[in-house]
């Protein structure tokens, strides 16, 4: 078993009455990806700003990289990279002024210095807007040069908070494969964010949180045997097609005044291959088709059995 | 490296960082030679034919010139408080300040780097005024080692209100609570030395002047450059510069260490 790059014991935290963290208990594996997922104000943020060391824990234990939060902050400050939620980038300054702060304040020497600020300039597709103030960036941009400047001393854990949130398809699947590429190369990351499709494409192992507890914690496939299975809606012009697919398809769900069937599925291309091959062969026209996979919500609901509002804690 | 070379080398790293953004976008250089221009020119022009007179013996327009640039050039330090806690409070609502919290950095230097910053442009703001100042009539009489004396002086309350503002800008939680805080300072040179002799005003305020920090600076700086006496006010000065920065400083890194509140 590898040493753990992460590990906190009965970690607390309230603002005033909040009790934002009720005490969490987790381990992160050297070179491996976390991901902590939860809904607005589960507590992922604080959980964050705790193992980066910007607040301080009311109670428990954490050490990062082997070093007590505690006790040697500066040791766990360097060793860790942090992306927080919120753009952390010297809007006065360009690109390139940025990334060269960064390696000040890391101590690089002016050469290595310039050496990482050009190849991460260019790993990160921002040679062009290099010279130009952050002021004028897009928000991707802003993303994407926020990554690069914590990448600047290549830390052996980084935390990254809601890196794709705000970010288009595209340049979400090029912020996934930065961070393979980051895990190919040794260094742990723990991640936060809403989507369960990012921490299942993502995570060696997730955790969810809820009103300051984890209520789950596993790899993606044990979390997803906790929660049923999609389903696949299919829309149809009459009712005689809809009764007809109705009878063809067991187990389905039919709702006849919208003209619509839920057939359980796992979303995945092999099944929906295979139910419309099923439709095809018994002459049923489909008008339209969507593919509902298991959400955030439904895990939740999985778990608690409760949608909103107050849940029942299960681990 | 030592602690004390990391020291060093980051707090000239966020100085560099500070001084791009005094460079970029130069709010306080407005308010640093504007302000007290308008004062040196109203209250010369105005203002200084009758308190000039008021000064007694054959006094006039132009030795009230000379009588008030003290008092200006602490008008100075006081506007340049302001622009400072302005900085400071607008820096730390940017979201790099919870990067470099973060990062394994000399903690202060995100502080030092604003103090450096203010008090290069403080000092260059006193050189213009004093410039001005001899353009309208202001006529010292100092040697070499006075006129240095005159500007270490000013070096040490600069440097002493600037951490204050500092830690103004830190204690408040919006920019324009930073900017009114330091405000009163505006008011020190009037309410000492600085345009009439404290003699001349009521016992209750007299004693106020006479016992604040601006008037014995006021005091040793007129007595640097124009020759009046100076007595104890010198070490008075000195005493309350070093003791307002000690101070100072160690309310602001408390407050920067502190956890922060979004
Ligand atoms: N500095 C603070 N002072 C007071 N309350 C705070 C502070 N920071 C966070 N909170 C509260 O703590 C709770 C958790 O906030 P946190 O930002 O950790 O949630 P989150 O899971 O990151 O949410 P989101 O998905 O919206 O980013 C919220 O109720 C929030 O209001
Ligand atoms: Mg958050």
């Amino acid at each position: 078993m590898t040493q753990a790059a992460i590990k906190t014991t009965g970690l607390r935290k309230s603002f005033g009455s909040n009790q934002v963290l009720k005490g969490i208990d987790l381990e992160v594996a050297e070179g491996t990806i976390f991901a902590l997922l939860g809904p607005n104000g589960a507590g992922k943020t604080t959980m964050v700003h705790i193992l980066s060391t910007l607040i301080r824990a009311d109670a428990g234990l954490g050490t990062v990289a082997g070093h007590d939060l505690a006790k040697e902050p500066d040791a766990v400050r360097d060793a860790i990279g942090v992306t927080g939620q919120f753009s952390a980038v010297d809007n006065f300054l360009n690109g390139e002024e940025n990334l060269m702060l960064m390696a000040d304040l890391r101590h690089l020497s002016k050469a290595n210095g310039r050496k990482r600020t050009a190849e991460l300039l260019s790993r990160f597709d921002l040679v062009e807007a290099a010279r130009k103030p952050v002021a004028t960036y897009s928000g991707g941009m802003r993303r994407r040069l926020d990554l690069a400047m914590t990448l600047v001393s290549s830390p052996r854990i980084i935390f990254l908070d809601e890196p794709t949130t705000g970010l288009d398809p595209r340049s979400r699947r090029t912020m996934w494969q930065i961070i393979r590429e980051l895990v190919a190369d040794g260094v742990t990351i723990f991640l936060t964010t809403q989507y369960l499709e990012e921490a299942d494409e993502l995570a060696d192992r997730i955790a969810l949180l809820d009103h300051g507890r984890l209520i789950a914690e596993g790899t993606p496939a044990e979390l997803k045997r906790m929660i049923p299975g999609g389903h696949i809606s299919l829309e149809f012009a009459s009712v005689e097609q809809l009764q007809a697919a109705s009878a063809m398809l067991g187990g389905s769900q039919k709702d006849t005044d919208a003209l619509t069937l839920q057939v359980p599925s796992d979303g995945g291309v092999g099944s929906i291959r295979d139910l419309l091959d099923r439709l095809d062969r018994g002459r049923v026209d489909v008008s339209s088709l969507t593919v509902h996979t298991p959400d955030l919500d439904d895990v939740f609901l999985a778990l608690t059995g409760q949608p909103d509002g107050e849940r029942a804690t299960v681990s | 490296m030592s602690t004390l070379s990391y020291a060093v080398r980051d707090s000239t790293t966020m100085l560099r960082r500070n001084l791009k953004h005094i460079l970029r976008y130069p709010v306080m250089p407005l308010m640093l030679i504007g302000i007290p221009v308008i004062f040196l020119l109203l209250f010369v022009y105005v203002l200084g034919g009758t308190l000039g007179a008021g000064l007694g013996g054959a006094s006039g327009r132009a030795e009230y010139a000379s009588y008030v640039t003290p008092g200006i050039l602490l008008i100075t330090v006081a506007g340049a408080a302001q622009g400072t806690a302005i900085s400071v409070a607008m820096d730390m609502a940017e979201g790099i300040i919870a990067r470099f919290r973060t990062m394994a950095i000399f903690r202060p230097s995100v502080l030092t780097g604003h103090v450096i910053g203010s008090f290069i442009q403080t000092m260059a703001g006193l050189a213009i005024i004093v410039g001005v100042a001899m353009l309208i009539g202001f006529r010292p009489n100092a040697t070499a080692i006075e006129w240095l004396a005159a500007a270490g002086m000013l070096a040490m309350i600069s440097f002493a209100v600037i951490w204050f503002s500092v830690a103004c800008g830190l204690v408040t939680k919006s920019v324009e609570a930073a900017s009114n805080l330091p405000m009163p300072l505006i008011l020190l040179p009037f309410l000492g030395s600085g345009f009439v002799p404290t003699d001349s005003m009521p016992s209750g305020v007299a004693a106020f002047a006479d016992y604040q920090p601006f008037t014995p600076v006021m005091e040793t700086v007129r007595g640097l450059l124009l020759g009046t006496g100076i007595g104890h006010n010198a070490w008075l000065a000195v005493a309350w510069s070093v003791g307002i920065t000690v101070v100072c400083y160690l309310w602001a890194k408390k407050l920067y260490n502190r956890d922060p509140i979004r």
